[in-house]
């Protein structure tokens, strides 16, 4: 089936716009055939994970677009990248590197992204709003814009999310149609006690657990309280978007597109139930180091920390300081939102990475023992890429295990 | 085998069957081709060379940097079987063609078809 092109599409593709924006159209038609997508359509903004350095390919495609002149048209905010621009002694990557990092970035800059450097855009003033279709990439923005936001955007990775923000276009299909929404499987919560509804640290779990039996199907959960905040909405979809390939969930009662379950079921989905034994297993599988083990460091902002969690951070510091080296990832911008708190944090011997995330780049060092998080997506990807054993517990129980430089866990929460 | 075909070109190779998803990014080191993922039940396994055979990706957006990445420096599997669609894997092959004009072919089929695929069979994909 070819797909049907705009005057302004063929414009493009004719190179009318220079050779950058034709590359950039001829791989969004090219992944519109993929998608079997009938048409294009507009988007009006992108979210660019391109940035992030992983070698010499990264590089050579964003200095072939700049050389064939390329903009955005869109709005475009950037993802991380390998470097603190803030804090560069942070850093601690070979000189070779850094400049190739720091390139790369320039080079998005260049093509007329914004410099936001967060994980988190969602957390921007200008997020996209319900029913709006945009191009991000970055698989936890992913799901909070199409889960919590209920804005559309596919599952874009590296390269086409550039693509999208030159041309302002992408393949009219999956996510960005009315029935590629639907849930094609429900997940009932069974039985799980409200003490561990009210636990921070379920929602990462849950998350993890989501992804694992989702892959990429768009999922219905059932049974959240209706008040689940946007930072434990944002646990779920960053570790279920790390175990998993799914790009958007329905809180049932919560999420924008769910008012109730026949809103958003396709028919015939599988049917699974979540009991409290599955979450403690869920736990385990991430968490492998013992309530009472020592702890060697701690990292928590995975996804970029909010304002809030920034403060509450603070909040908890201040009266229960750590003893062990203690990291919070946050964006930029939140961090100029919290005002003083940035010093507060400090001055509790926390140290406040921006720009970057603790599991991407090399920024622990000289760690002895596991690391304690309160992400699922830090505890999915650390063991990985850092080599460390990993903790999982909430904000308070991070906090009270650095203060003790032993893990601390409220085990009760869990029914064991 | 009988599939769509996403990404186009020509490979032969050792069927390298995937028991779980991966995520390229934080699961492939693209200097060695090596399965780095700390829980995949094939972690150590190197990829390069082989058709490898995926019930599906997962994970990072950035995984299609690490595949061309892999392309570039020689370690890509040399073709790409998937039970279910993923874009990031397809842009990633697709912009590595663009670059070095290498091409890694990414074929579409049904989990009934990726049951029958056995490691170490020779696969070709045209």
């Amino acid at each position: 089936m070819a797909v049907e092109l705009e005057d302004a599409d063929r414009a493009l593709l004719d190179g009318e716009h220079g050779e950058a924006a034709a590359l950039a159209m001829r791989l969004v038609v090219k992944m519109a055939g993929v998608a079997q997508a009938p048409r294009l359509r507009d988007v009006t903004q992108a979210h660019i994970d391109s940035c992030l350095y992983h070698g010499q390919a990264g590089l050579d495609f964003a200095e072939r677009l700049l050389a064939g002149g390329a903009t955005v048209s869109v709005p475009a905010t950037l993802n991380v990248s390998s470097l603190d621009l803030l804090h560069p002694d942070l850093v601690r990557l070979d000189d070779d590197t850094r400049d190739r990092a720091k390139r790369l970035m320039n080079a998005y800059v260049q093509m007329g992204c914004r410099p936001t450097w967060t994980c988190a855009p969602y957390q921007l003033p200008d997020r996209p709003g319900f029913g709006e279709h945009v191009a991000w990439a970055e698989s936890n923005a992913i799901m909070f814009a199409n889960s919590v936001l209920g804005a559309r955007t596919n599952r874009y990775g590296d390269f086409i999310d550039i693509c999208a923000a030159i041309t302002g276009r992408v393949p009219d299909s999956g996510l960005h149609t009315d029935d590629g929404r639907r849930a094609t499987l429900l997940l009932r919560l069974n039985g799980i006690p409200d003490a561990l509804l009210e636990h921070d640290l379920m929602y990462a779990v849950l998350g993890y657990l989501l992804g694992r039996r989702a892959g990429s199907d768009v999922t219905a959960v059932e049974g959240l309280p209706s008040d689940t905040s946007e930072d434990r909405l944002k646990a779920i979809g960053a570790a279920a978007a790390s175990s998993g390939a799914v790009a958007l969930f329905h809180a049932i009662g919560v999420t924008p597109e769910a008012s109730d379950v026949g809103a958003v079921l396709a028919s015939g989905p599988r049917e699974e139930e979540v009991t409290l034994a599955d979450l403690r297993a869920a736990r385990d599988e991430l968490s492998r180091v013992p309530h009472g083990a020592e702890i060697g460091a701690v990292s928590v902002g995975t996804p970029h920390a909010s304002e809030t969690e920034l403060r509450r951070l603070a909040d908890l510091v201040g009266a229960d300081r750590p003893r062990v080296p203690f990291y919070v990832n946050t964006g930029r911008a939140q961090l100029a939102g919290v005002g003083s708190v940035a010093a507060d944090l400090s001055d509790a011997g926390v140290t406040v990475v921006t720009d970057t995330c603790t599991y991407i780049t090399p920024v622990m060092h000289e760690i002895r023992g596991p690391v304690m998080t309160d992400s699922g997506k830090w505890a999915w990807y650390a063991p990985s890429n850092l080599g460390f054993e990993v903790a999982l517990g909430s904000l308070e129980e991070c906090v009270r295990s650095a203060a003790t430089c032993r893990v601390v866990r409220d085990e009760s929460v869990w029914g064991s | 085998m009988e599939g769509r075909i996403l990404v186009e070109g020509h490979a032969r190779g050792p069927a390298l069957v995937l028991e779980e998803p991966l995520s390229f990014w934080g699961g492939l080191d693209p200097a060695t081709g090596e399965i780095v993922e700390a829980n995949h039940p094939q972690r150590g396994s190197v990829v390069t060379g082989t058709i490898l055979v995926m019930p599906s990706g997962r994970g990072s957006s950035s995984s299609a940097t690490v595949l061309a990445e892999a392309i570039r420096a020689g370690t890509a599997p040399a073709g790409i079987v998937l039970g279910e669609p993923d874009d990031i894997i397809v842009i990633g092959a697709l912009v590595a063609e663009v670059l070095y004009s290498v091409r890694v072919p990414v074929l579409l089929t049904v989990p009934e078809t990726l049951a029958t695929v056995r490691d170490g069979d020779e696969i070709e994909l045209t």
